[in-house]
This record gives structure tokens, C-alpha cells and sequence, in this order.
């Protein structure tokens, strides 16, 4: 299935959960927000969270900023 | 809210971890702000470095021009650090970066019913800074000139009437451009200072955070210690009495 991830088109596995997803992107945990569909997932729904064609999937960090 | 140092150090700006990490020891401050960026673009160890340092992290909505991006921003941000702390910026107008009132009030609001503990950017108008603090804003941050443009405090009387006008820890955010302007800001009666350019971006952040430091401190001093009146003429400091006639 596609999904939009962090603005760019991605095509993912069925299964594939949000933790999951996270993985690919970054090996921190703590300091990471995830939303999907402008929703956030709170962290202890990661593992458990599925993902849907079309999905609009937004993984959020610390950078810096006044 | 603020401990000791009555000093924030925004983190943006800076040219290095590194410089960053030496400014933010050099201020004494335990409160920085991080902004929320996606993490193929936020480059690595800012958090790491933070945590080593033992800083609290007072999470921003920079970037955001309504009350609803505001609003989502700042659940990702909690979600992200565990923190209510919010430093809440709806922007107006990209040239100036001045707030939008009407949204941030809308946005204060709803953040507040959320049980996040806010800290609105906010202009200099006192009736506003009022409002938000009506609406339950934990304090309110009035900008002294625009966000990164070192003017200083353009209109020192409407910080003072704020500081009359709210109950809230009042802190002068945005516009700092050196030590002095600090110190006026705590003079005037603020809580506290907010400096992100001032310091990141100045050639020597450390020794500008030390001089940030320093000012704080004194302008916090002075402002307790009761001034002189501003007299229009002199007032001699020594006296007549005993001075040798020639």
C-alpha cells in the first residue's frame, strides 16, 4: 500500500505497523511523536497501530529552535 | 518556573551542537526550548546533548500560522518530550514574525482546557497579554522587537504595563540583540528572559551567554533595589559643607 510519510509517497507492506514504520526512519524512541492522518498515536499504540492505504503519516523530532 | 537563572536559552540559531552545548552551560539556564521538525530533517544528537546537560526542555509551535496547527503541534510535542511546557507561537506575518492574536488566543484556550501548561509568544499589547492570561496561560512572553532582530525592547512602557496588568511570571521573548537589553527587561519588572539569536548567533555564543547571565542577574537586582528618581538637573553627591575657601 502507499502511504504519505513525512510528505514523501512510500510504499509500504500490508502489515506493516506504525512502530514498524518508525524503525525505518529512526532508531530513537524517546523524542519521537508520531501522527497519522493528523492524529497523534500516543507511543504505548505503536506496536499495536495499523496503517491504511492513503495514510498521511507525520514522525516528529527534536530540532532545534527558539 | 523559571529557577534561578531566570534565563531561556532558545536553541536555534546555533552553528554547532557543540557551540549550542557551550552557550547553554555558560548561560546557567535549565529551561531550553526544541522545536518539532520531521526527523529526516532534524539532524541528530540535539536531544542526547540535552539530556546530558540536565535541561528542561520547553517544547515551541514555531512555524505555525493557525490556532489548529498550533493546536496539533503542540499534542506531538507532548507526546514527544512528556512535558506540558509550552512556549505557544502562532505567526502572523512571515516578514516580521509577529503573532496573530486572534489565533493564538484561540489556540492558549484550547491548550489550556488540554491541561498544557502555556507560554504564549505574544506582541507587546498589553490588552492581549491580558487576555491570555484571563484565558489561563501560565505566563505570558511579549516579544521587545522581532523574533531574531537584536532591536532590543522598542517600547519599554508597554512592558512595564503588562507587567502591571498580569498576575502571571511576565518574560521578555524576542528581539534581544546584547546584555543591556536583558537587563532592561528585568529592570522593567519582567520574570524573565527569553534569548535565542542573541546568543546562538552572536561570535562568541558562550561569552555572550555568560554576559546573558550576568545581565539577567543584575537588571533582576536593580529592579528590586530602588532606583534613583531621573532628575532633570544635577544633584551634587558631595557635599558643600567643610570644602576649602580659596
Amino acid at each position: 500500500m502507499r502511504l504519505t510519510v513525512n510528505g514523501a509517497s512510500r510504499e509500504i507492506p500490508e502489515d506493516c505497523r506504525v512502530a514498524d514504520l518508525v524503525a525505518t526512519l529512526t532508531e530513537a524512541r524517546r523524542g519521537v511523536a508520531v501522527a497519522v492522518n493528523g492524529e497523534v498515536v500516543p507511543r504505548s499504540a505503536w506496536a499495536a497501530a495499523g496503517l491504511r492505504d492513503g495514510d498521511r503519516v507525520e514522525v516528529l523530532t527534536a530540532a532545534q529552535g527558539g | 518556573m523559571f529557577k534561578d537563572s531566570r534565563l531561556i536559552l532558545g536553541t536555534g540559531g546555533a552553528t554547532s551542537l557543540a557551540s549550542l552545548e557551550a552557550a547553554i552551560v555558560a548561560s546557567g539556564t535549565d529551561l531550553v526550548t526544541v522545536a518539532l521538525r520531521r526527523v529526516d530533517a532534524a539532524g541528530p544528537g540535539l536531544l542526547p546533548m540535552l539530556s546530558r546537560l540536565g535541561v528542561r526542555l520547553l517544547p515551541n509551535t514555531a512555524g505555525c500560522y493557525t490556532a489548529a496547527d498550533a493546536v496539533k503541534t503542540a499534542r506531538m510535542a507532548r507526546e514527544a518530550f512528556e512535558t506540558d511546557l509550552l512556549k505557544l507561537e502562532v505567526i502572523g506575518d512571515d516578514r516580521t514574525l509577529l503573532p496573530d492574536g486572534l489565533e493564538l488566543l484561540r489556540a492558549a484556550e484550547t491548550l489550556v482546557a488540554d491541561g498544557f501548561t502555556v507560554l504564549p509568544y505574544t506582541s507587546d499589547d498589553p490588552v492581549l497579554a491580558t487576555r491570555l492570561a484571563g484565558v489561563g496561560c501560565a505566563a505570558v512572553m511579549p516579544a521587545g522587537s522581532p523574533i531574531g532582530s537584536g532591536l532590543g525592547i522598542s517600547n519599554p512602557h508597554h512592558i512595564r504595563l503588562i507587567r502591571q496588568a498580569v498576575d502571571v511570571p511576565v518574560v521578555l521573548d524576542a528581539g534581544i540583540g546584547t546584555a543591556s537589553d536583558a537587563a532592561l527587561a528585568m529592570e522593567l519588572g519582567c520574570d524573565a528572559v527569553l534569548v535565542a539569536s542573541a546568543v546562538t548567533r552572536a561570535a562568541d555564543p558562550a561569552r555572550m551567554a555568560t554576559a546573558m547571565r550576568h545581565a539577567v542577574q543584575a537588571g533582576m537586582l536593580a529592579a528590586s533595589a530602588g532606583r534613583i528618581p531621573r532628575r532633570f538637573h544635577a544633584l551634587a553627591s558631595t557635599a558643600d559643607e567643610g570644602a576649602a575657601q580659596w
